[in-house]
This record gives structure tokens, sequence and C-alpha cells, in this order.
């Protein structure tokens, strides 16, 4: 019976072929260095579901965002847990992304025909980071606050044209609704949808290309 | 090398990725099912005793005004609502008094007691109510709301029980 189901919806979406294109192409030698990829896709799940989980309670404006915050550790149940996933996630997540970067970087993974998902790779690891520059403003406390002052004001030392990217960062000349709105919208909606698009792409290539071999004397 | 009854070592990763996998996937799904649930099960505490003043500062005969504040909480935001209501009390007998809501049943408005005319006016649209709260003239649909709960403790302070619903929200 479940057999039968399974082989008809088998025949239409061909799981099979996905499953063994997915998961089970061939590697080489199995080492954990090549599992930070992975770790990295885990996370970026992990902090897209508790994501979703915060903007439950989350309100993005100055005088909520602060209380609401409070209100998800304090009131809500596992509140402080899903927060606190969502917190150390996302340290975590920079960290094990740069890892991933530095492994590629050490075993000459980027070569070709792998330059592509290596570029892409470079895009991914920008986004995560601007996650985490987003991010850090949400809380809206003091530290936050005070970090994206400065961080703006690094975007405002550009010659030229640092005037423009301060006002776009912020909305504005000074740190305000404006830039606590935009954070968020680009939080939750416009640097997300770009990870999630070029992730869609490495996945892809890596399946394409296979994970290269690690590098020995002949090499 | 491998026996019948041995696992091979792809079936043994297959395995324990997919147990640890489940215990993330509860261990983070049945919190946020709790988190998104949670407040279908939060106890309305709206209802509560409120000290409205000692007994002996309402003389009998007269509706005697009171007023108290109820603060809501929601989530993080907090709402301070006053309320107010006339105490009559027609003997000496704790048990013998009426008290009123002064909030008019048309729009809310806050009622006062007219001592010469002995009827509670409202100043929006010139309704007036009886002592017993009874609509003698004007729009209000039904008459004043009741405190139907009280009592007087050891240290003859009047209490009124208060919930939501007999204020009409």
């Amino acid at each position: 019976m479940w057999q039968k189901i399974y082989l008809w919806i088998d025949e239409r979406l061909g799981l099979e072929a996905m499953y063994k294109a997915v998961l089970d192409r061939p590697e080489p030698k199995g080492n954990w260095w090549n599992t930070l990829g992975s770790a990295s896709l885990f996370l970026f799940i992990l902090q897209g579901a508790t994501g979703i989980f915060l903007t439950v309670y989350y309100t993005p404006s100055p005088d909520h965002a602060y209380d609401s915050i409070q209100y998800i550790m304090n009131g809500v149940a596992f509140g402080w847990l899903i927060r606190g996933i969502h917190h150390w996630g996302a340290t975590l997540m920079v960290l094990v992304v740069f890892i991933h970067m530095l492994r590629v970087f050490v075993t000459a993974s980027f070569k070709y025909p792998r330059e592509l998902t290596w570029l892409i790779g470079v895009g991914l690891l920008l986004a995560t980071l601007g996650m985490g520059f987003t991010g850090y403003l949400l809380p809206w406390n003091q530290r936050a606050y005070w970090a994206t002052t400065v961080a703006t004001q690094i975007g405002g030392s550009v010659p030229f044209i640092g005037k423009y990217i301060l006002q776009a960062l912020r909305g504005g000349p000074d740190l305000s609704a404006l830039t606590l709105s935009r954070f968020f919208s680009a939080h939750i909606w416009m640097i997300p949808a770009v990870l999630a698009g070029l992730i869609g792409v490495h996945l892809y290539l890596i399946i394409r290309h296979g994970e290269s071999h690690f590098p020995d004397k002949e090499d | 090398m491998s026996g019948s009854n041995q696992i091979s070592r792809r079936d043994f990763i297959k395995v324990t990725t997919g147990i640890i996998g489940g215990i993330i996937g509860i261990g983070v799904g049945v919190p946020a099912v709790g988190y998104l649930l949670q407040p279908a099960f939060r106890k309305n505490t709206a209802e509560a005793w409120i000290p409205i003043g000692k007994l002996d500062s309402f003389p009998v005969g007269v509706p005697t005004p009171f007023s108290f504040t109820r603060t809501k909480i929601n989530g993080w935001e907090k709402t301070a609502t006053s309320y107010g209501g006339y105490v009559l009390r027609k003997s000496e007998d704790p048990q013998d008094m009426l008290i009123l809501s002064s909030r008019c049943t048309h729009l809310s408005c806050r009622v006062n007691w007219n001592p010469d005319a002995k009827v509670y006016t409202c100043p929006c649209h010139d309704a007036k109510f009886s002592e017993e709260g009874a609509v003698l003239a004007g729009p209000p649909p039904r008459p004043l709301d009741r405190f139907t709960q009280f009592k007087v403790d050891e240290e003859s302070n009047l209490l009124i029980f208060f919930s939501e619903k007999q204020q009409g929200g």
C-alpha cells in the first residue's frame, strides 16, 4: 500500500534520482572539514526557523523593540530558548561560514571548474555578515544603538560618496525609527532572499561538479 | 567482513543522522509550538477584589462616589483604565447597600449624582437614572450596571468584586 503510494509519487517527482544526486553522490575520502558547508546550511535553516518565530512577538519600532524582546525573554514560553538559539546561532554561523571559506582556500577547492562556486561563496559570506550587521541593531539596546552608529559612520567615511552611503544606511542623517525599520526589512526579507537564492546556485554547482579531493604531493 | 547481523557503515551513518536530526527537530519544534500557543492558555487575571474605602466613609442614605484604577498588561503594554461608581447604603447593615457603576450604559460617559433632583444625570446626552439605576429619560438601553458582589473585611474596608464582563469591557 505505502509502497504503491511511494512509487506513484516517485514516478512523478523523481525522488530516487534526487536522493542519489543530492545525498548519495560520490565523495572523495571523507573528511570532517568537508562537512562545514552542510553545517552552514543547517545553521541557515535554523536561523530562518527561529527568526520566523521571533517575528511573532518582536516589533521593529523604537517604542517597542526593546520591550518586546524583554517580553520574549521573560514573558513567553520558551522565548529565551528561541532567541538564545537565534543569538548564538548567528555568531556560530559567521564562524562556520568563515572556517568553510578557509578550508576551501587551503585545499585549493576554488580552482577550475569551481571558480563560480567560490565567487558565489564570497557573496554568501558577505550576505551572512550583512545578516549579522543588520540583526545586531534589532534589540535596540545601548550596544546595538552605538554599534550601528559607529558602523554606519564607517560607511560614511568613504571619500566623496560617504555622505550618501551613510544616509542610505540610516534612512536619514540620524539613527532613528527609519534605520530600525530598514534594518529589519533587510534582515528578514532582502538579505535572506539573496542568501536563499545564492545557496540554491551554490548547491547546484556542488552537485554538478562534485567535491574536490584534497591536494596531495602530486598536485 | 560484514555479517548478516552487522549494520553497514552507510546504514549506521543514516540512522545516526536520522536520530540526531530527530532530536534537534523535537528539541526546537516542541518549544516552538509552546511559544506560539501559550497565549491560548494564559489565565485571565482581570477579576479581583478591589478595596474602595472604609465603610464609615459612605454615609447612609446618600449615594457617595468612589473610583479606582485597573492596570491591564498585554505583552509589554500597560493600559490604565479608571472606573467609578456610587455606593448607596440603605441602612446601617453592611449588607444592605446598592453599588452602581457610574458608567452610562449609552456611550460610557460618567454619570453624576444630582442631590437636588435625586437622579443620576449623564453629561453627554442628558440621560437620567433613578437612585436604583433605572432609566428615567434619555437614550440608555438598560439600567446602570451594579457591583453585586461586595463585602466588608475585619478592618471595615468595603471591597467590591471587579470583573471586566460586568463593566462591559
